[in-house]
């Protein structure tokens, strides 16, 4: 029984970070029809840009309160550097190839998800680096099972964010715009809703929830590298699908429940599979539920 | 008076298939201007080049005296030409309030109470709708939302394709009935249809189109008496 506890709010905070990661591939698939694969590696990126900032502010503030104030900012700051990056691969790598062949801007996906990781081995080296201790940690017991307040501030930051992504998407103009464009493109812009600033509007969005990720992903497991955003990457893809690519509250759903599969399985005496569950789980939904867990079937248009 | 929309010898091709080989024709303000023809003939082509959705090869498109050709679709919205799609474009997944909403995304301000009651006035049954998703009303019902939606923008001239298509009799005397509300309230209207004979009742003036050519225009009286409208299009 404690174990089975102790897995599963393991599962739960490592499950949230892969829920926001993604997000981010469902809604820019909501919009464009697009699986970007650099996602994971933008992921990475907000882990790097946190690891710099937090060294920084390690160096410059003191005391607890500074410690949480200092968190707070090196997320910001991760989060705004990811939304650039976001916003400049759509602008650049995407946007001019809007009317070619969907194919096409897959593997300028791949391509530039390729970039992020060897440009990111050149600019910050290949390495492993540890992530600087942003919030003192503290193990907390609860009952028989053991914890750390890491897992409570993953799950308590990630719940935030995307509370705050549904109000962004069900109670604003520009959700609503949001909702438009990713049903029907072109009548969107009929209404007037500048489609292409949406979009970019989109990309900036997930690149922030990934940034968010690549932080409480450092906090979580301190060990980060340029190549580190590929499994994560890969794994929030498949609880993209799981949920039902496209849909935003599938991709929490899908990516909470890859992280307790993953869990309960590495908890077990299958644990060297710990890895390759979410791709038993990504052939068995294609194979049996292609559009997901609450996605809609909607046969390719020819 | 120079009219509020001209089209000047517009070519549009999709790849190296010529849809429109240089129409030309004008909508003045005030008016309802059909453009009838068979299946093909080029008439959404000729709206959705208008829009902004299709860019033409050759030719010329002004709006109000400036040329809006290569404009964005959200431009040429902006500058007050609104569009009713085939097919009525109706955002499935979204309640009729959020449809109508969107209808009104370029406003400043917000679409008033008042606004709302013209709506409803218009067609009662969409006050019942209001927090339906629109995916659940019937074609009729579409059809009355996404012409109530293309109103919200306060457009100068409405862009209407085939606004009857796939409907029961009772709801095209309602749409057209509607159609004929608006106009008289001062807006202009550019009306595609494949039922002929309602449009040619309905509008001031109609263009005839054939493959991609314009090939008959005169006040809609005279269309409807002419023998070549009559054969091809009314059933003789």
């Amino acid at each position: 029984m404690e174990d089975f506890l102790q897995n599963l709010l393991n599962g739960i905070a490592a499950g949230s970070i892969y829920a926001l990661i993604a997000l981010g591939y469902t809604m820019v698939y909501g919009v464009l029809k697009l699986i970007n694969f650099a996602h994971g590696d933008i992921f990475m990126i907000g882990s790097f840009v946190g690891f710099y900032a937090g060294r920084y502010m390690a160096r410059h503030a003191t005391g607890e309160a500074a410690s949480l104030g200092s968190a707070a900012l090196v997320l910001l700051l991760a989060m705004l550097v990811c939304g650039i990056v976001g916003y400049l691969n759509e602008r650049i790598a995407y946007r001019p190839l809007r009317n070619a062949p969907r194919i096409a801007s897959l593997i300028t996906a791949i391509g530039v998800s390729f970039l992020l990781e060897y440009g990111g081995q050149m600019v910050f080296g290949p390495d492993p680096k540890f992530f600087p201790t942003l919030v003192e940690k503290k193990i907390i017991h609860l009952g028989t099972i053991t914890t750390t307040n890491y897992q409570f501030i993953v799950l308590a930051v990630a719940i935030v964010f995307m509370g705050l992504l549904q109000y962004i998407i069900y109670g604003t103009k520009f959700g609503r715009a949001l909702r438009a464009v990713s049903f029907n493109f072109e009548t969107a812009s009929l209404m007037g809703i500048p489609t292409d600033r949406i979009i970019s509007m989109t990309f900036v969005l997930g690149s922030m929830l990934a940034a968010v990720a690549g932080i409480l992903y450092g906090l979580s497991y301190p060990k980060i590298d340029p190549l580190m955003g590929i499994m994560p990457g890969l794994k929030a893809f498949v609880a993209a699908v799981l949920g039902g690519i496209g849909n935003v509250p599938g991709a929490v759903v899908g990516g909470l429940l890859i992280g307790i599969i993953e869990s309960f399985v590495g908890g077990s005496q299958f644990s060297s599979y710990r890895d390759g569950i979410a791709f038993v789980i990504l052939i068995v939904i294609l194979l049996f539920r292609p559009s997901g867990l609450f996605g809609r079937y909607e046969p390719e248009k020819v | 008076m120079s009219p509020v929309l001209a089209i000047h010898d517009l070519e549009v091709a999709y790849g190296t298939i010529a849809a429109l080989h240089g129409i030309s024709l004008e909508v003045e303000k005030g008016e309802i201007v059909t453009l009838i023809g068979a299946n093909g003939a080029g008439k959404t082509t000729t709206l959705r080049t208008i829009s902004g959705l299709l860019k033409p090869r050759k030719g010329d498109i002004t709006f109000d005296g400036r040329s809006i050709v290569g404009s964005k679709p959200h431009i040429v919205t902006k500058m007050g030409v609104s569009h009713v799609p085939e097919g009525r474009g109706i955002f499935a997944n979204l309640t009729v309030r959020d449809n109508l909403e969107l209808g009104g995304y370029l406003r400043k301000d917000k679409i008033t109470a008042q606004e709302y009651e013209r709506v409803f006035t218009l067609f009662p049954v969409l006050k019942e709708r209001i927090r339906q998703s629109a995916g659940t009303l019937s074609g009729g019902e579409q059809q009355m939302l996404a012409i109530s939606r293309a109103l919200m923008s306060r457009p100068t001239v409405l862009l209407l394709d085939e606004p009857s298509l796939g409907l029961a009799p009772q709801m095209v005397q309602t749409i057209f009935r509607v159609i004929r509300e608006i106009n008289a309230e001062g807006t202009t209207i550019l009306l595609v249809e494949q039922n002929a004979h309602m449009a040619l009742v309905t509008a001031h003036r109609g263009y005839v189109m054939e493959t991609g050519r314009i090939v008959l225009t005169d006040n809609t009286k005279a269309l409807l008496a002419s023998d070549r409208v009559r054969k091809a299009y009314l059933g003789g």
